[in-house]
């Protein structure tokens, strides 16, 4: 049974297993600094399909049936899928699992789906629910943009805070149990929302940022370790703005992530060569990012623990027309590789 | 966690990158000023060719909204766009990019739900503005020209 400790932090008695997972991605992404550790990249916006909502629920669908693939299984065996997405609704999700035949539970965490599902997944495999159930999110440029921002064709400009939704998606499977050189999740926190005031819809990564360090500053006084006892602290999209609000902020907290830290956002794009301003942002991200690139690595031994933190702005179309601010949120989950946990 | 909202904003404010104005406002002046020029040259040829000074502006305008309509399908007038700034968004180029660019996204919408409803989401508000300053100003103007006259 799962054990909470501290304020907000559970561990999982019986941390489940990542025992696949797929990170896919579009043009854009392919030709940024992780184009070639995708799993599969798409060269075209639509991907062959009439509509960007659609190619969007293809990133998705695809993303999963090919850690499915990955882990042996038809992706009908699941028990169960956790997925949301940015779209109206969660469409992409249900559209895209629709007809898979297996259970579905719809998560909205905006840009922190990623460790929303995963850590709504690893309790219920831990608590024996489930014995393999999928993780996954995904977010596609061109649907965004339109429903949060402009048409694409518009001819306006871009802030030097705003940051590029990513289009990608990423899937994991996580099982009750594995191989040995399967990462482990071994705890989750759910975040606090957290609203520091921020109205600039453009200015996503200073939105983020302070749920970002909350949760962090929360997660390493409920374990009582410190930044330097991880390989890592991946956050999701903060952004190269947000990634610098966050180390200020936790600084001031008493926590010292340089070295330690690096996020999502700044990995996928080179923000010299790429005009995507303050980095990358969307579900696809964190979860594009953290199922090639962050697990690939894991396995390879060369991170035995990485605290993947993902972030999300709270915000809708119509809350940033009427000047609310932007809430923000940032769930966690503490991967290792190798040995057991035992914090 | 201890910071207040104000406190959080002039941190947020201080690590924001700035804005490259003066480079900014060089290109939307350049561009801004190519299209004019482009569009007086026009006007100076039609009327060379003969063709009335009234029926030339009208000549100029449908063509800057055609050329913006081709480029904004072609893809290619947000790409220049990003740099011109207020350059093509000011002239009549800004607008019909405006009517254009939302119509052509939403076809999967349907023709009347989608590109006819949505094709003055952006440029509704100026046309709303627009009529109704010019009612505002001719209803000023008849009264005065009453008034004087």
């Amino acid at each position: 049974m799962a054990q909470r400790i501290g304020q907000h932090t559970i561990r999982l008695t019986h941390p489940p297993r990542v025992i696949a997972h797929a990170g896919l991605a579009g043009k854009k992404e392919k030709d940024g600094p992780l184009g070639a550790v995708f799993d599969r990249t798409f060269d075209d916006v639509t991907f062959g399909v009439p509509s960007w909502e659609e190619a969007e629920q293809t990133l998705l669908r695809t993303a999963l049936e090919l850690a499915a693939k990955k882990a042996h299984l038809p992706l009908g065996s699941l028990d169960l899928i956790l997925a949301g997405d940015l779209q109206n609704q969660c469409t992409a999700s249900s559209f895209a699992l629709s007809g898979c035949g297996v259970p579905f539970c719809g998560l909205y965490g905006a840009c922190s789906t990623m460790a929303l599902s995963l850590s709504v997944a690893s309790l219920l495999i831990d608590a024996g629910a489930c014995g393999f159930a999928g993780a996954a999110t995904g977010s596609h440029f061109c649907t965004a943009e339109r429903q949060f921002r402009k048409p694409l064709e518009y001819g306006g400009q871009r802030t030097p805070t705003a940051q590029w939704t990513v289009t990608g998606a990423g899937a994991a499977i996580l099982a009750a149990t594995g191989h040995k050189s399967d990462p482990r999740i071994t705890h989750v926190h759910f975040g606090t929302i957290t609203d520091l005031g921020v109205t600039d819809a453009a200015n996503m990564g200073a939105a983020m940022a302070p749920a970002a360090a909350k949760t962090i500053g929360d997660f390493l006084r409920d374990t009582g370790t410190a930044p330097q006892d991880y390989d890592l602290i991946l956050t999701g999209d903060l952004g190269f703005v947000g990634s610098e609000l966050l180390l200020e902020l936790l600084r001031r907290d008493g926590f010292d992530l340089a070295g330690v830290h690096n996020d999502c956002g700044c990995l996928i794009f080179d923000r010299e060569k790429q005009d995507v301003h303050a980095g990358g942002s969307g579900c696809g991200c964190s979860a594009s990012v953290l199922c090639s690139h962050i697990l690939d690595e894991m396995r390879r031994g060369n991170y035995k623990k990485v605290l993947f933190v993902a972030t999300g702005a709270l915000l809708s179309a119509t809350s940033a027309l009427q000047g609310k601010t932007i809430p923000g949120i940032a769930h966690a989950v503490l991967i290792t590789q190798g040995t057991e946990e035992t914090t | 966690m201890q910071i207040s909202p104000a406190e959080y904003a002039a941190m947020a404010k201080r690590y924001a990158p700035p804005s490259t104005l003066g480079k900014d406002c060089l290109k939307a002046f350049l561009c801004g000023g190519a299209i004019c020029a482009l569009a007086q040259g026009m006007l100076e040829g039609l009327s060379k060719a003969g063709v009335a000074a009234d029926t030339g502006r009208l000549i100029v305008m449908l063509t800057l909204i055609a050329l913006t309509a081709i480029l904004t399908a072609l893809g290619v007038f947000d790409k220049l766009a990003k740099h011109a700034g207020a350059g093509t968004a000011v002239p009549i180029t800004g607008f019909a990019n405006a009517v254009v660019a939302p119509a052509l996204e939403s076809k999967n919408e349907g023709f009347v739900l989608g590109t006819a409803a949505q094709m003055f989401s952006i440029a509704g508000p100026v046309i709303v503005f627009g009529c109704s300053s010019a009612a505002l100003y001719g209803l000023i103007y008849f009264i005065v020209t009453k008034a004087g006259g």
